[in-house]
């Protein structure tokens, strides 16, 4: 059943609406796909354009950085595991979704993510152990935002999205021909952050992207929690397209979102993309979603697996042999060891750190602050160490 | 008497269902709170007993959140609602202190606004950005507001049917680093009253006045001080708005030394407000200045660096030396 039809046929009462069993599959009508959860290319009359040039390096190229990104994910979860990061916000099963929109990005525009956008991050070229600090506890944020124009994550939900518009509405002040890209979740789509930066960028004709994963879950809410209409219809009613996409289809991904971004640099303002996917992990590592989804809602998605599905093509085309894919697996091995030494490796802050760079210009009250703990500190270090 | 031993999470999803139980016009609402129990378990079990109409999921807004909570409150309902955590309080901030705080005094005393905003706060558990914050001098500013901290499961069960019961709003913080910490919990005793502090430890020297997790670090404070022969007296204030400033001056007048403690960074924060109240109040009996323990004017810090940060034992008995080397 389709969100539409769930939508439409069953208007009343609340409390019998909500549940997983009723959840869409994934065979939505207005979804774009170019690749099915088969490996099959299936052609597409508006977004075929828009992959037109891949050649077999290229797709090799985003399978193996769907891989790569994987791997570091299942890494940084084994490392929470092992008390190594005291959280973790697994992209497992969004791979597609954020390869296919990272790829489809040229190197001066500027994403504002979310917490979970490991891939995309890659595809920025962002070092991965600059994610896992915050997670670690060691920062807030770990690099520096304007070296891959890739914005720190954010935690509060929404909140980037104006970021992003705001961003985007220097970018045409300034007669550039970049454009911004804003990942959100469905969860996030409720916010009155995200309706207003729906607004400024259609009333201001911003060149945003608004990249929303839909992955079915606001932690144990599903979709259905936050809107009655599919969620890429939103941006009708604001004035500018919305598009929903196989998020599980790393080609239909990158080509609806570089259409969207083309559009965005011609000064044609703001798309909606909405990437139908699902998150097959917990929320986070403290989550536990046996308490409010079932096994076999996973086991379907796992059939459309968007790495299994570009692999799948490639075989079938004979684009890769077995090489590829034993050389991609020691890379993957490596990759995972330079992350757990560079992790185990990360030094905790020093203790003044707290007091750097709370203001740009320096302020008395911070010096005074810092002056006196730090002497503080010092007592002790003469006196015999006592228990706390 | 029913004496039970409890955590604080437990005390406070007992005082929910009690509340849910007694009065049809109690709704519990937020992210989470339903098939999931919220993040900290605190309504677990509610929504299966309750029903989808009194323990609501909400979409993933606080603005909307809190904002239908007034409307539900205009129409005679007491809605409990729960922030998921203390740095996810702010997109609701604006429906707080512009509409939730004021419309009482707007409308002529004519509606009543018994909303109650859970809001899990404080650090201490090691998280990421924006999940130990103690932004509660935010609200003590603002009129209109209520403000209070259990710090052990038996406060947790009582003041919490006590917000309830208020027909105002009240921000009512819950210290998450106590959630697991097991007290009694006397569900027939008659509870003290919601704004007044309590004496929670006598002492002779020195008082040291704290609310929500500080109360623990400062009873264990007093004990190690003890040893070392000083009689710490502990306040527990429970209440930050209003505060009861006649128990601390009591306190204060016994002992003739004040050191307030709380998480919060201490510029502008609520030791500011008790320090100058009781500076008028009290001036002859003491014997040495207010003195304040708290947060650094800098974010909070990142989890490693969040044992520096907060006050701990060593903080608070230095912050006592201090005051008695007057
Ligand atoms: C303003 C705010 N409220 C609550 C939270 C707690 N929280 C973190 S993630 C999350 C669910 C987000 O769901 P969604 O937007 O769908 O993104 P997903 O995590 O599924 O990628 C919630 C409620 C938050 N971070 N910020």
């Amino acid at each position: 059943m389709t969100v539409e039809n769930t939508a439409a046929r069953k208007p009343r009462r609340s409390s019998k609406r909500v549940s997983a069993a009723k959840k869409p599959t994934g065979s939505e009508p207005q979804l774009v796909q170019l690749l099915t959860p088969e490996g099959e290319r299936v052609e597409h009359p508006d977004y075929d354009r828009h992959v037109a040039d891949l050649g077999p390096d290229e797709l090799r190229g985003l399978y193996r950085d769907m891989v790569l990104t994987r791997r570091f994910d299942a890494e940084a979860t084994a490392l929470q595991r092992q008390g190594e990061l005291g959280l973790w916000a697994s992209l497992l099963g969004q791979e597609a979704a954020q390869i296919g929109s990272g790829r489809a990005l040229r190197d001066d525009d500027y994403v504002f993510p979310t917490y979970r956008e490991h891939g995309v991050a890659w595809c920025r070229g962002v070092d991965p152990t600059n994610l896992l600090g915050m997670f670690r506890g060691v920062n807030h944020g770990g690099w520096d935002p304007n070296s891959n124009n890739f914005h720190l994550y954010t935690i509060v939900i929404g909140s980037q999205t104006l970021h992003a518009t705001g961003y985007a509405m220097g970018v045409a002040k300034d007669g550039a021909d970049s454009a911004v890209i804003a990942y959100f979740g469905d969860g996030a789509s409720s916010q009155g952050d995200v309706a207003e930066s729906f607004t400024f960028s259609a009333v201001y004709n911003a060149p945003v992207v608004f990249f929303c994963q839909n992955n079915q879950w606001a932690i144990s809410e599903p979709t259905e929690r936050q809107t009655r209409v599919p969620l890429y219809q939103r941006a009708q009613g604001f004035g500018f397209p919305g598009v929903r996409v196989d998020g599980n289809d790393v080609l239909a991904c990158l080509a609806v979102t570089r259409s969207a971004l083309e559009r965005a640099r011609r000064g044609e303002g703001p798309t909606l993309v909405e990437a139908f996917t699902y998150r097959m992990g917990a929320h986070t590592t403290s989550d536990d979603p046996t308490r409010y989804r079932h096994d076999d809602e996973r086991a379907a998605w796992e059939a459309k697996d968007p790495i299994l599905r570009l692999r799948k093509y490639l075989a079938a085309q004979g684009h890769a042999d077995e090489a590829f894919f034993t050389e991609l697996d020691a890379e993957s091995d490596a990759l995972a060891k330079r992350v757990r030494e560079a992790v185990r490796a990360m030094p905790d802050p020093d203790d003044m750190a707290m007091f750097d760079n709370v203001y740009a210009d320096g302020h008395a009250l911070v010096d005074e602050e810092r002056a006196q703990f730090a002497a503080y500190q010092a007592s002790f270090a003469d006196a015999p160490q006592e228990g706390k | 008497m029913a004496v039970e031993k409890m955590s604080l999470a437990k005390a406070l999803n007992e005082s929910l269902r009690k509340a849910l139980d007694t009065d049809p016009k109690v709704l519990v609402m937020g992210e989470d709170v339903g098939k999931l129990g919220g993040v900290f378990r605190i309504t677990d079990g509610l929504q299966k007993d309750f029903g989808e109409e009194r323990v609501i999921d909400t979409p993933l807004a606080e603005s909307g959140i809190v904002g239908t909570a007034i409307g539900l409150a205009l129409r005679g309902y007491r809605p409990v609602v729960e922030i998921q955590f203390d740095g996810f309080v702010f997109p609701a901030y604006d429906q707080i202190v512009t509409q939730l705080a004021k419309m009482h005094a707007r409308a002529l005393g004519k509606v009543k606004l018994p909303v109650v905003v859970r809001i899990p706060y404080g650090g201490g558990i090691g998280a990421v950005e924006h999940h130990s914050e103690s932004p509660e001098a935010l609200f003590a500013h603002v009129a209109g507001l209520k403000v209070v901290s259990p710090s052990n499961a038996a406060d947790g069960y009582w003041m919490l049917q006590q917000a309830i019961q208020s027909d105002d709003p009240v921000i009512f913080f819950e210290p998450k680093r106590r959630y697991w910490d097991k007290g009694e919990v006397d569900t027939e005793s008659i509870p003290d009253p919601l704004h007044a502090a309590r004496v929670a430890r006598a002492g002779t020297d020195i008082t040291l006045a704290a609310y929500g997790p500080m109360v623990k670090v400062c009873l264990e404070a007093a004990a190690a001080a003890e040893e070392e022969g000083k009689s710490v007296e502990v306040l527990d204030l429970r209440s930050m708005s209003p505060i009861d400033f006649d128990a601390v001056q009591r306190s204060v007048e016994r002992t003739g030394r004040l050191v307030v403690v709380h998480e919060a960074p201490v510029f502008y924060g609520s030791g500011a407000e008790i320090a100058a109240r009781i500076t008028e109040r009290s001036f002859y009996h003491l014997e040495a200045p207010v003195l304040r323990v708290g947060g650094f004017h800098a974010p909070y810090p990142p989890a490693r660096l969040e044992e520096e940060y907060l006050p701990g034992l060593d903080r608070v008995l230095d912050a006592v030396d201090r005051s008695l080397a007057y």
